[in-house]
């Protein structure tokens, strides 16, 4: 099992009325950004990565947001380059790159650098970019999966064809494909396609027998996409494994509960992750199909309750931001921890939810989403980073042999053959007890 | 839709599949509708319809007639509904164009000026404004969208009838399927055509109409400047405490302007 650590670096400071009023990260002003803060933040975010390095974590996992005080790095590639330079020895898995936004040759170029730099421990993720992503960099979402397709496909291309080259295509045009940037990994890095339940994303996965995470999803979904995944790997004439599935968890550790869970309330600081931006940004017209808009609805609601939590509040000057910091701390956060979306205690009362998922999911990859933002301090970070990797990780280690979860590394996505009556074997365990 | 009165018609035309509404006889009038859709049979269409043949071809990708992949641009989807027009034999036709249906009826003035016996134009999109934005209808809730479409909602009975009360989820989809299609032949340069004003140059005499309300706050009025020069005989009225649907908002004075203009 690769087991990595992620979290969205936020400007914390944002202020959480702003947000709340506003029902949203994306869209709060920038005029809140004081530069030495975030500058300071980038650096800290950077020292932790290099500490989950010096804990034994596997894995370290970036993501990249625009406009949106919900992550810092808008432009994941750079932190990504000082990670390539600053580590030894961990993977640096990107969660991944919005094609669609991207000048997909400048983009072979930068992460062919990461992976040469870190001596080809680049793990690359294609992504179509949140609705707002295309609102923030001003493409029309409506060519967001042609682009997403074709900028794909040529990035493969200017990776491991001699150049130069021309390339013309519907979306891109080059005269002189010659990178002088090639990834050490060969044919090209090892890829992971990060989602939130796009049944076309698990298609598209499989396809290219390429693992595929699910981010922060509800499990019955998730398995759902795992079983898409694993019937399209059958058609493609292999079976599924662990190999082919990661999962990204909230979990943050502390010494008492009473701790974790004061600790736990900055992941609903502000909304959290429902609040990250309103439906007309998330779903700007033609982004999605209208079959995947349903689909992500359901995703992101409760299971118990039915209650959409992508969000639902309209912005105003009407918002009453003391209730709301009440709600989000009170209900959402009980229902966030009800639900299994945050895991949040001692080690103890932390693995058998994590032995949950593990036995349910069998993921070969599991990220865990650290605690940031809000009040975090970096020793409140850290320390939950420190508990995780002396009580948690060592036994995540063991059951992952117990229960066979192998990672890319292990084992080959794609490389696992079809049972010799042709059926596929399952990949998850939907009647794993919940803890 | 309300269209007791009017038939929709499926045919093959220049080399793609359209649906359009029909109504009435004589002379026929080619009406192009708006970034939303066709917003229903209106009353000022159906007075017209006692009169002239009225025709509104309901846009390829916005719902009804399928998306059509080589059309990607507005100028596109004009030289598609020239073609459309050779075939039917609706050349000759007095054409009206609403807001995006206004940039569609220019563009197509732009380039064939002779096709057309008469232009309007109401509250046209196409020409960036040379003061104020055209209103972003991708960047917020389609209500908020409609609301400001009028100068006042409440007093608007046909607005009301036709948009007030809860979204339905077939209205919900009909405005999906229009905003998706817009934006993507629309998304950037917004709602507009750099070269348009120029181009227009080829439609210098063409009969020209433009109606606009003084309280646009979708298209601001002052891109009618611009389509003036353009369009030298081009004649503005506009409408006193109207906003961007003086068809719907004062439709009475409409009807008497657009009459008078009509070939």
């Amino acid at each position: 099992m690769h087991i990595a650590t992620f979290t969205e670096r936020p400007y914390g400071p944002v202020p959480e009325e702003e947000v709340i009023r506003n029902a949203s990260f994306f869209g709060v002003s920038n005029r809140f950004l004081d530069p030495v803060k975030a500058g300071a933040l980038f650096n800290r975010y950077l020292d932790e990565k290099l500490y989950a390095e010096e804990l034994g974590f596997d894995g370290v996992m970036l993501n990249e947001h625009h406009a949106n005080p919900f992550t810092l790095g808008a432009v994941m590639d750079v932190e990504a380059a000082i990670l390539a330079r600053i580590t030894r020895r961990v993977k640096i898995s990107l969660m991944g790159n919005p094609l669609p936004v991207a000048d997909p040759l400048r983009l072979a170029e930068e992460l062919a650098i990461i992976d040469m730099i870190s001596g080809g421990r680049l793990v690359t993720g294609w992504v179509r970019g949140a609705g707002c992503e295309q609102i923030a960099n001003n493409i029309n979402p409506t060519y967001n999966r042609e682009r997403f397709d074709e900028a794909h496909d040529f990035i493969l291309q200017a990776w491991t064809r001699d150049g130069p080259w021309r390339y013309e295509g519907k979306h891109y045009e080059y005269r002189h494909v010659n990178p002088w940037a090639k990834p050490i990994q060969k044919p090209f890095p090892q890829t992971w396609i990060p989602s939130l339940v796009s049944p076309e994303t698990a298609v598209f996965a499989a396809r290219n027998r390429y693992s595929y995470i699910a981010l922060a999803t509800f499990l019955p979904p998730t398995m759902e996409m795992w079983n898409l995944y694993a019937d399209t790997a059958a058609e493609e004439g292999f079976q599924a494994g662990p190999e082919c599935f990661g999962y990204l968890q909230k979990v943050v550790c502390a010494d008492t509960e009473e701790e974790a869970h004061e600790l736990g309330k900055n992941y609903v600081y502000g909304g959290g992750q429902p609040a990250f931006a309103r439906p007309e940004w998330m779903f700007p017209a033609g982004y999605n199909s209208k079959a995947a808009t349903k689909r992500l609805a359901y995703a992101l609601s409760d299971p118990e309750t039915n209650e959409a939590v992508v969000s639902g509040k309209q912005a105003g000057s009407g918002v009453d931001v003391t209730e709301t910091r009440r709600y989000n701390n009170e209900v959402l956060y009980e229902s966030l921890l009800r639900n299994g979306q945050i895991i949040a205690g001692t080690p103890d009362t932390v693995l058998p939810k994590i032995r949950h998922i593990l036995q349910a999911l069998r993921p070969g990859i599991f990220s865990i989403w650290h605690i940031e933002g809000g009040s975090t301090t970096q020793e409140q970070s850290m320390r939950s980073m420190k508990l995780l990797a002396d009580h948690v990780l060592p036994q995540m280690r063991e059951w992952a042999r117990e229960l066979d979860l192998p990672a890319p590394d292990e084992v080959r996505p794609g490389s696992r053959k079809l049972p010799p009556s042709g059926q596929r074997d399952p990949v998850c365990d939907p009647g794993a007890r919940a803890a | 839709m309300a269209k007791s009165d009017c038939k929709q018609k499926t045919i093959a035309a220049a080399g793609a599949e359209l649906s359009y509404l029909k109504a009435g006889k004589g002379k026929p009038v080619l009406v192009l509708h708006e970034e939303l859709g066709n917003p229903g049979w209106l009353a000022w269409q159906r007075q017209l319809a006692e009169t002239r043949k009225v025709i509104v071809p309901l846009h390829p990708g916005f719902g009804v007639s399928p998306r059509i992949d080589w059309i990607r641009s507005v100028g596109d989807l004009a030289n598609y509904y020239a073609q459309v027009m050779l075939e039917q034999d609706w050349v000759g036709a007095d054409v009206i164009g609403f807001s995006f249906g206004g940039w569609i009826a220019a563009e197509m003035a732009a380039q064939n000026p002779g096709q057309f016996a008469s232009l309007t134009l109401v509250a046209p999109m196409g020409i960036k404004p040379p003061q104020g934005v055209i209103r972003d209808l991708f960047e917020a809730p389609v209500e908020q969208y409609l609301a400001a479409s009028v100068k006042d909602p409440a007093s608007s009975e046909e607005f009301a009838s036709l948009f007030g009360g809860a979204m339905t989820p077939e209205q919900f989809e009909h405005f999906q399927d229009a905003t998706a299609e817009a934006a993507r032949l629309a998304w950037q340069p917004y709602m507009n055509n750099p070269a348009l004003y120029y181009r227009l140059g080829l439609a210098r005499d063409l009969p020209t109409l433009m109606l606009w309300g003084k309280d646009d706050a979708i298209v601001p009025v002052s891109a009618a400047s611009l389509y003036q020069d353009a369009i030298r005989d081009a004649k503005l009225v506009l409408f006193k405490d109207c906003g961007h649907r003086p068809e719907i908002e004062q439709t009475g004075k409409f009807l008497k302007k657009l009459a008078n203009h009509l070939s």
